[in-house]
């Protein structure tokens, strides 16, 4: 019977799944908006596009209430250590999702002001490219993420 | 004797009239007499020059003419109502880079001259408040300079940093600031942003509170400052567009289109009327989804959150007849110097106006859930209020100057494109309110959608384009069918090759060597099917051979969603600009943000914030 279940795993296995299921349908995010793409985030969390049929349309503007810390928009030199901070108040467990090209790579600012991409300062999990991203690919974004969330290993 | 040439009479020896091109009004001050010129100019000269719209900074370094000195200050006043400009040009020695504030005439200018000593390293004398504006204190030099290069950078942040044990202290906090001796020890010193629900964008209040009251504040700008003006010297005169698209990103066609209009007045290149329509079109749209944004953005933070999703939804439905036109909904890069990227679609007008019905509906849905709400009025009324002489003082222009009784537009003042044969009518408010600023803009999108329906009426056929010697192009071979994917014709279109490019085909030879000057790029069928246009093309795409406008500078304003959207752009006869000087609405309105909240409660920040407008893209640029 024991190796029918495939040992303790088995079971914990499981719990797993189910904490996944519901974590990735429950996402509280920080919008952590700069520039131009907090306009499409506008719109994704407008009425055509709705976020809210993704269980993630609740901003909450307190970093020790939120899930997922969305950087949407530019980060200057002048403000990485802002947002770095508001990373590290976050609890665990906690995600981090590059909305807009400046925020993956820096985009077409290669200059003395801008990050050369946030995972230079932060850890990122999911990248949605784009000048801004359309809401479309801002959704397969969060859907990617929701599938990370589902299939990682759960601390509880 | 022109009255400019009075005015140098009134100095001699400080004052010199420089010679433009492009038809301004430009004198050379010495940096002794500035003070005096600007106090004359200002409350003696008639007409007065009561506004201060720009002051900035030009490093001449590597400028191919000989200049008196290395640095030049800019200074461009207007007046008002006599609709007059004048640019004073003030040359600052680099061994001893002090010039004396103008401060005292005009309270905007305080903001202006910290920029100038951050990104310049020019001094102020007399300017009470000499710290760095759009960068941190850490940082070292001065970027816009000509001899800094462009990614030399100073990061407070690095990957070390993140990967040391207990690296969570070692992130550098923001300074919050300890209360100045002589305050009152009884206030409360609150930091307000930069990352806060309210504050959309980026910005930093400091304010010093007593109870509820805002006694003090003080606004910190700058977390948003992507070197657009360092990027614009970096690229061709072209590949400055996408750059202006994301300065003020809710509107970004204004944006375009002001750059444009400014290099095309170096240029003195002529757009066709057809064009001009076009613009004037794309213009008010996105003036319209500005004005949603804000209102929309505004009422949701007061806790209106049905305004919001009633305005996104038309807003959505205008970004997508902006993608149909150019082919993004957002970061457009539409138009192009001496013309615009396509033609108008087929289907355009029609869209167009089915969006403006749907329009009507919402503004009209909008009017019914707030205008007459009493707690919208109750937190609205009477709160942000700035009179009329402080609002020309700090330079403000746009809905929040109208709303103060002050009837300024650009379009109306100085009418660029064909606005001057449109019929609009400018909304101007009394008290200088929240509550005014909300009905101006609410009337402002009516007023766009009266003109965008008179351009429909009115706007010709033919073509869009327009080549540097304004010749005219063939709408229809530059219309950017390739791009859409509309490439069922082009299959048929035999391709002019030639193995050796010297031109077989004497008969095609000028097409093959175009004239160098010509500004628009061929469409992009010809640049694939054709060798001719693939010449084109390239000539135009390669640095030291594209487009180049004669040495000279200009300033060109167009009214942004923001107020007065000014570029002054500098050529110095190559293929990228020497300078691009913005003088962004926001900055403006941000630098008088202080006298506008102050003795309101701290919650009226948020209403008052949000009829600001203000767009981090512009403002830090």
């Amino acid at each position: 019977m024991r190796n029918l279940l495939g040992g303790d795993n088995f079971v914990t296995s499981r719990v797993d799944a189910a904490v996944g299921w519901a974590r990735k349908f429950s996402l509280f995010q920080y919008p952590f908006v700069t520039a131009c793409c907090g306009m499409e985030y506008m719109a994704v969390s407008g009425p055509q596009y709705d976020l809210d049929r993704f269980g993630a349309a609740l901003p909450r503007f307190s970093p020790r209430q939120a899930d997922v810390l969305f950087v949407v928009g530019t980060i200057s030199q002048k403000i990485a250590p802002i947002m770095r901070r508001v990373y590290d108040q976050m609890c665990e467990p906690k995600w981090v999702v590059a909305f807009g090209v400046c925020t993956c790579t820096g985009g077409f600012y290669d200059n003395y002001s801008t990050v050369q991409g946030i995972d230079t300062i932060v850890p990122v999990d999911v990248y949605i490219p784009g000048c801004p991203p359309r809401p479309e690919t801002v959704l397969q974004g969060i859907m990617l993420l929701q599938e990370k969330i589902q299939k990682q290993k759960q601390e509880y | 004797m022109s009255w400019l040439e009075n005015i140098a009479q009134k100095f001699p020896g400080a004052v010199k009239v420089l010679p433009s091109p492009a038809g301004e009004n430009v004198l050379e001050v010495t940096r002794d007499a500035l003070l005096a010129v600007c106090a004359y100019l200002k409350n003696e000269h008639q007409p007065g020059f009561n506004f201060l719209m720009d002051l900035g900074g030009v490093d001449y370094l590597t400028f191919p003419q000989p200049r008196p000195e290395r640095f030049e200050l800019i200074c461009n006043l207007f007046s008002w109502p006599q609709k007059v400009r004048l640019r004073l040009r003030v040359p600052v020695p680099e061994h001893d880079p002090v010039v004396p504030s103008v401060t005292s005439l005009w309270a905007g200018a305080g903001w202006y001259e910290r920029e100038v000593w951050d990104l310049f390293g020019v001094r102020f004398k007399g300017l009470a408040d000499h710290r760095r504006i759009l960068l941190y204190d850490e940082f070292k030099g001065h970027p816009l300079r000509k001899d800094y290069p462009i990614s030399r950078r100073h990061p407070l942040v690095s990957n070390e940093k993140m990967s040391a044990p207990g690296s969570n202290g070692q992130a550098r906090t923001h300074r919050i600031k300890t209360p100045q001796p002589g305050a009152n020890a009884q206030n409360m010193l609150l930091n307000m942003g930069p990352s806060h629900p309210a504050m959309h964008g980026v910005i930093h209040l400091l304010l010093e509170l007593d109870g509820e009251t805002v006694e003090s504040a003080e606004v910190g700008i700058g977390y948003l400052h992507r070197a657009f003006e360092k990027d614009a010297e970096a690229v061709t005169w072209t590949q400055v567009f996408p750059y202006t698209d994301r300065l003020n990103y809710v509107s970004p066609l204004i944006n375009n289109v002001g750059y444009a209009l400014a290099v095309e007045k170096v240029m003195g290149l002529q757009i066709t009327e057809r064009c001009q329509y076009i613009r004037v079109i794309m213009s008010e749209v996105s003036r319209i989804t500005d004005h949603l944004t804000c209102i929309a953005a505004s009422a949701m933070e007061l806790g209106a959150m049905t305004g919001f999703l009633y305005f996104i939804k038309v807003r959505d439905m205008l970004y997508e007849l902006v993608e149909e036109i150019t082919g993004a909904r957002l970061t457009v890069s539409y138009v192009r110097i001496g013309g615009v990227k396509a033609d108008l679609t087929p289907t355009f007008a029609d869209n167009l106006r089915k969006i403006l019905k749907e329009l009507r509906i919402a503004l009209d849905e909008l009017h019914k859930l707030l205008t007459r709400n009493r707690i919208f009025v109750d937190r609205m009324q009477g709160v942000g209020v700035i009179s009329k002489q402080r609002a020309i003082d700090f330079g403000f222009t746009g809905p929040m100057l109208r709303s103060c009784g002050v009837d300024y537009d650009v379009r109306k003042a100085e009418p660029y494109l064909v606005y001057d044969r449109l019929d609009f009518d400018i909304p101007y408010g009394t008290n200088g309110d929240n509550y005014d600023r909300y009905l101006v803009r609410m009337e402002e999108v009516e007023q766009s959608v009266h003109i965008l329906e008179q351009c429909l009426q009115q706007i010709p056929g033919g073509e869009i384009n327009v080549d540097h010697e304004g010749r005219v192009l063939p709408a229809s071979e530059m219309a950017d069918y390739g791009k859409f994917g509309r490439t069922k014709g082009l299959l048929q279109i035999e391709a002019l090759t030639d193995p050796t490019l010297s031109g077989g085909n004497s008969r095609l030879r000028d097409n093959i060597f175009p004239d160098n000057k010509r500004a628009v790029l061929p469409a992009k069928e010809k640049v694939y099917g054709s060798i001719e246009g693939l010449m084109n093309h390239f000539m135009l795409i390669m640095e030291g051979y594209g487009i180049a406008p004669p040495i000279g500078e200009a300033y060109q304003a167009v009214e942004g969603a923001n107020g007065e959207l000014g570029f002054y752009v500098i050529s110095d006869g190559s293929g990228k600009p020497y300078r691009v000087d913005v003088r962004p609405p926001c900055f403006a309105l941000m630098s008088g943000f202080h006298e506008m909240i102050k003795g309101d409660a701290v919650a009226d920040i948020i209403a008052t914030f949000g009829t600001v407008n203000m767009i981090a893209g512009e403002l830090d640029r």
